[in-house]
């Protein structure tokens, strides 16, 4: 049973008007679970818009997408939060501002479970739980529990948010350029503890990324995306011995063009 | 004296309503306007049910249960059809409007002093003369009411809600499903207002159908009176403030009419009193920066 399953996936904005795009032109995917694939693909190649089809905030126009065997092509983004968890670009869209680092944890922990009001929301049995798992970030946040997790720096929200949407097993991880917001430095420190997170849960993930070194270096397989096609998509051995001038010729050979996307080229 | 004491009684009523304001105006970032028809709704259905032989506590109950159905009708408009929140307050506002006369029986003004029998929730339990009675019944609702919320508000559905409030691609990425959680918070504001009404009926003695105009920007200024003074506090911590920003705001307007202001131009203080209290902090930090600039003036100048 295949963790993810996409089948002649087309996306259309403003269809039927001049200003039609055509953003997804049929994409045929399967992800075997504990596949880490790695996504990458110029500005308007349509990355996000795949992501944000399969996570939900999309409605689609035309194909199907099944998680683990569940079709969620009609679903709401929270009726998908059973079998997905999401970490988003901005280090602030994963965690809410105002509440405490035991209550966006303790929100994670129950993604898509039904939420009753006789429980308390935080429990204090869970908080041994989350201060081990706080403490493996090596960022010092197991004493900081209580604190308004808005007051945190964007590097220590994104890796809160990374442990949040691996807090509840999913079937399903999607990263979108989670680490794009980020400075160099703590940019690598949680790509590295996402490396460290999805494989040592088998999580099958799909990372989109601007960065072609992250790319080739994490996951077990890449795709790149072009006008809406998925016009690369290299796994197993042959992925491990891929370097970025490789990948520049496969994208000329496949689609015709130069890559000419500075984002891509140069970070 | 006398001031003093009734402003603290009328405080502790309107703090009931500032507190409902409070849950849409800070949880959801919403200024909702449907506290004009659910305060006066509140009042309404109190007042019909106890002209109506209902004992005091069953039509007190009727009161909030209106209330949070006013609040439901506004929740699924915003949350359902997409209506902006301050349209989708206006709306049901306008149509509470006739609700209201209908359920006074199509009269702008319901007594309840006119049968000597009927027992109203503050007649029916006297600890005092009238106005100690309000105070410690009144007391005791608002003690009620914070218990519940912030137990209510720190359970996992709770926890959800002001998560809604806070980031909803968050929250609908864990599984929340925001509609819900808007429109529960929705009706339990909208109740707890109606609740207000329905006191404030029983304790002036009458339901009156324009009684609502101005409860959002009273139950604002309450709200903003607690912020100015205290912040950063916990959720129960400000549901406790509000009670004295209320009751502050109550005394300021006590003795503006003991000072001689007639009180047809009260509304427009109100109004006025609002906008002082939302210019306070852009004053405060207008007045910082205008400081530090003199002070780096002078540095400047003696180097």
């Amino acid at each position: 049973m295949p963790a993810l399953e996409i089948k002649a996936l087309h996306q259309y904005f403003e269809q039927g008007t001049v200003n039609e795009n055509h953003a997804l032109q049929g994409i045929d995917l399967t992800l075997e679970p504990g596949e880490f694939l790695t996504i990458i693909g110029g500005n308007g190649a349509g990355k996000s818009t795949l992501l944000n089809s399969i996570a939900g905030s999309l409605p689609v126009t035309h194909g199907q997408i099944k998680i683990a065997d569940h079709d969620v092509t009609y679903q709401t983004v929270a009726k998908r939060a059973k079998l997905i968890s999401r970490v988003f670009q901005d280090p602030k869209s994963g965690t809410a501002p105002l509440l405490t680092v035991e209550e966006n944890l303790s929100l994670a922990l129950r993604r898509g479970a039904w939420r009753n009001f006789w429980r308390p929301g935080v429990k204090k049995s869970d908080r041994a739980l989350f201060k081990e798992k706080l403490a493996s970030l090596n960022l010092g946040l197991e004493d900081r529990l209580s604190a308004e997790i808005g007051l945190l720096s964007g590097g220590q929200r994104q890796a809160i948010t990374l442990l949040m949407a691996t807090l509840q097993m999913p079937e399903l991880l999607l990263l979108d350029e989670h680490t794009a917001a980020l400075d160099p430095q703590t940019s690598a420190t949680v790509m590295q503890l996402t490396d460290q997170l999805v494989r040592a849960q088998s999580i099958t993930t799909l990372m989109i990324t601007h960065n072609m070194q992250d790319a080739i270096k994490y996951g077990t397989r890449l795709i790149m995306l072009d006008h809406g096609r998925i016009v690369v998509d290299v796994g197993g051995a042959e992925k491990q011995g891929l370097t970025v001038p490789d990948l520049m010729r496969m994208f000329k050979e496949q689609s015709g063009s130069e890559l000419t996307d500075d984002a891509v080229l140069l970070s | 004296m006398s001031i003093i004491t009734s402003s603290v009684s009328q405080g502790f009523l309107w703090s009931i309503m500032a507190i409902g304001v409070y849950l849409t105006f800070r949880i959801l970032d919403i200024a909702d306007m449907t506290a004009e028809g659910s305060f006066p709704l509140g009042a309404a259905v109190t007042a019909r049910a106890l002209t109506t032989g209902h004992g005091p506590i069953a039509a007190t109950l009727y009161g909030f249960i209106a209330g949070a159905l006013a609040g439901l009708v506004s929740g699924l408009l915003h949350t359902k059809l997409k209506i902006p929140d301050l349209l989708t307050g206006i709306l049901t506002m306008t149509g509470l409007y006739s609700i209201n006369l209908w359920v006074m029986g199509l009269t702008s003004n319901l007594s309840l002093t006119t049968d000597p029998k009927l027992k109203t929730i503050f007649s029916r339990f006297p600890v005092g003369d009238d106005t100690t009675t309000v105070i410690v019944i009144g007391a005791i609702i608002v003690v009620i009411v914070i218990a519940l919320l912030v137990m209510f508000f720190n359970t996992e559905m709770g926890l959800a809600a002001r998560a809604v409030g806070n980031n909803q691609a968050m929250s609908a990425a864990n599984g929340i499903n925001n509609d819900n959680m808007k429109i529960i918070v929705y009706m339990v504001s909208n109740g707890l207002i109606a609740l207000a009404g329905s006191l404030m009926a029983q304790s002036n003695g009458y339901a009156d159908v324009s009684m609502g105009i101005g409860t959002l920007v009273i139950a604002l200024s309450a709200i903003i009176i607690a912020e100015i003074f205290l912040h950063n506090l916990s959720f129960g911590m400000r549901l406790v403030t509000i009670i004295g920003g209320a009751i502050i705001y109550r005394l300021i307007i006590a003795l503006v009419l003991e000072l001689g202001v007639d009180p047809n131009y009260l509304r427009l203080f109100y109004a006025l009193m609002l906008v002082l209290f939302l210019a306070i902090p852009t004053v405060q930090n207008r007045f910082r920066q205008w400081e530090q600039r003199q002070a780096n003036r002078k540095r400047m100048s003696e180097d």
